[in-house]
């Protein structure tokens, strides 16, 4: 085997590791910028979409149960009520009526008891 | 008026209309560094082969000031012509005129070329090269977009259907292409997205250039949209050539035969691959070492390189090649390579195209990423495409063929009709470290000197599983071969192969993993 790629540059090899054995191969660019997984956390609300504030209901301390209305994100023109995942109580607020936020924000914390 | 008179009429009538959107656009579109679209056409087809129609359409729309406006051909040009004297189907979108935005008319022309491809069972070329919608059109051009669509799905598997995209192909445009065979992209000048930079920009926040967007290379590397990737146009033309005479005009022939000259000396069968398994080599020096006059014209090179796809000949006929490559992650089947192989499986079945598979892979890429993306649905589509393939299937085991791999890389199990198996291969429920340690892992946790303990069981395994003639005990290969045997015996086989016929329970159509 020529050890170099189509356009002349030296081909360096990695270990990859399937059922216990280690191949000696290349690694593409989209598994060596694949995102390390995270478990996801229920009492922390995450904007899902790029939008607006429009509505805070809740408020620091609050109880909440499982359902309840804790703000109003407007996004793509649709006004999406953001319910509360869990019973708890609102730890923190990250944000503020009116405010304009981005896609995987920390919106809310939620704490249990 | 005499006749002469007419005939001189005709011609300046040509003459205008040849113009397309006149100078000042023809040099925008030349300073884009692409050419005009009639340019395309005549770099594409045989010499004077190319004869356009519906030259003098034009549209009817009257809103917004539309009733002032000539666009000529309404932006688009449709023709037959010949490539290497088969004849083909065109049409190429003229960027020149209105941006060579899609309304009805300009659809009606493309449609009409369309329903000739289809019943001259002849392959269509489509260039795109658009701004899409021609929103003074309204519904207008939606409907247009639709009735391509239908045909696109309709001709799917029984004409071949190319698209090149060489300019902007946006927004609802773009599934055209997507549901052609075939889709060829040009450096820097292709772009294909749903939702342009601006949308995302203003929606979502997120700032990107349109050529990280949907640029060739986006398509060639990461979304697998793209089949083949080319630096200029006339390098891409050359390409779209080269496929056509590889594949057969319709699905009730054959391709054109080429005379068969033998692989070139420099691919040695015998030393390309290495006899350590965990050691990687280039699959397609094999597949060149194998194939008529070494000439593998590969497809979708820069996606998904763990698999490797295209055509070949074998004694001058056109044969798919599917190749586990172990230079690239170790070769194993993950989404992105089941999905490229699965979807090259069909369209080889849909054209009578014999399938030779080069088996080397350890299994499946391990990953919560792979899981989560559902490498559980596209992983089947390998099996299910292998699965209802009747024409000619030749299985080639190289070295590992590991588990569900195994399976899945046309086993005999899934139909094969010849499983061939070199000495080094491995065809086992899994590598023998792995295997190994689950089966001992009693005897290696107690003893004295369990690593120690470890290498001898994984070697006993090794000895005992990782060959080829447990499998041949069973009859699931059918030859033990040397590797020089390899080209010989697939050449018997496909002559064997030659009236294949298998008969399947009757159904409207199955239901594939997608």
């Amino acid at each position: 085997m020529n050890n170099l790629d189509c356009e002349g540059k030296k081909i360096r090899c990695k270990s990859l590791i399937i059922d216990g054995t280690k191949y000696r191969t290349t690694l593409n660019k989209k598994y060596q910028v694949r995102k390390p997984y995270a478990k996801p956390e229920k009492n922390k609300i995450y904007s899902f979409i790029p939008g607006t504030i429009i509505r805070i209901d809740a408020s620091v301390g609050q109880c909440v149960k499982k359902g309840d209305s804790i703000l109003v994100l407007e996004a793509m023109k649709m006004e999406n009520i953001i319910l509360s995942p869990v019973e708890g109580v609102v730890k923190a607020i990250n944000i503020k009526q009116g405010e304009r936020v981005p896609r995987g924000k920390l919106m809310v914390e939620l704490g249990f008891g | 008026m005499g006749l002469k008179r007419k005939i001189l009429e005709l011609h300046k009538k040509r003459e205008e209309v040849l113009k397309g959107g006149g100078d000042k656009a023809i040099e925008k579109q030349t300073a884009m560094g692409k050419m005009t679209a009639r340019e395309r056409i005549i770099s594409l087809c045989d010499a004077e082969s190319f004869h356009e129609y519906d030259l003098f359409v034009e549209h009817e729309a009257r809103d917004f000031d539309m009733d002032k406006k000539i666009l000529h051909g309404d932006g688009v040009i449709i023709g037959t012509g010949t490539i290497y004297g088969a004849p083909v189907c065109i049409f190429a979108q003229d960027f020149t005129v209105a941006g060579g935005s899609l309304g009805l008319m300009h659809a009606r022309k493309i449609t009409k070329i369309m329903d000739h491809a289809l019943k001259m069972k002849v392959p269509l070329i489509g260039i795109n090269d658009s701004g899409g919608a021609r929103i003074q059109e309204g519904v207008n051009s939606l409907a247009g977009y639709g009735e391509i669509f239908f045909r696109n799905t309709l001709s799917s598997g029984v004409i071949p259907q190319i698209s090149v995209i060489l300019g902007p192909c946006a927004g609802g445009a773009v599934y055209s292409p997507a549901l052609t065979d075939f889709v060829f992209v040009v450096d820097k000048i292709s772009k294909m997205f749903i939702t342009g930079p601006e949308v995302i920009r203003t929606v979502l926040g997120e700032e990107i250039s349109m050529e990280d967007l949907g640029g060739a290379r986006v398509h060639s590397e990461i979304t697998g949209n793209a089949h083949f990737f080319s630096k200029s146009e006339a390098e891409c033309f050359d390409q779209i050539k080269k496929l056509v005479s590889f594949i057969p005009r319709n699905n009730t022939v054959k391709a054109t035969r080429f005379e068969p000259g033998e692989p070139r000396p420099e691919y040695n069968i015998s030393e390309i691959v290495p006899g350590d398994p965990k050691q990687p080599y280039d699959v397609r020096d094999v597949i060149k070492a194998i194939a008529d006059d070494s000439d593998f014209f590969e497809i979708q090179e820069l996606w998904a390189a763990n698999i490797v796809i295209g055509f070949g000949r074998m004694n001058g006929d056109t044969i798919g090649f599917v190749a586990n490559q172990p230079l690239v992650l170790a070769g194993v089947l993950d989404v992105d390579s089941s999905d490229k192989a699965a979807r090259f499986i069909r369209y080889c079945n849909a054209f009578n195209i014999p399938i030779i598979t080069l088996v080397d892979l350890p299994g499946y890429l391990p990953g919560i990423d792979q899981e989560h993306a559902g490498v559980i649905r596209h992983g089947a589509k390998v099996l299910y495409a292998y699965s209802e393939a009747t024409v000619p299937k030749m299985t080639v085991i190289l070295r590992k063929a590991y588990g569900g791999g195994y399976i899945a890389m046309s086993s005999r199990h899934l139909r094969a009709d010849f499983v061939f198996a070199w000495p080094t291969a491995e065809i086992a429920v899994m590598g023998p470290e792995g295997a190994a340690n689950i089966i001992f892992r009693k005897e290696i946790m107690s003893a004295p000197d369990p690593e120690k303990m470890r290498k001898q069981k994984v070697k006993e395994y090794k000895e005992k599983f990782a060959n080829p003639y447990v499998a041949a005990a069973r009859g699931y290969v059918d030859s033990v071969i040397e590797p020089e045997e390899t080209r010989k015996l697939l050449l018997h086989a496909i002559e064997v192969s030659g009236n294949k016929s298998v008969f399947l329970p009757q159904k409207k159509h199955g239901i594939p993993p997608f």
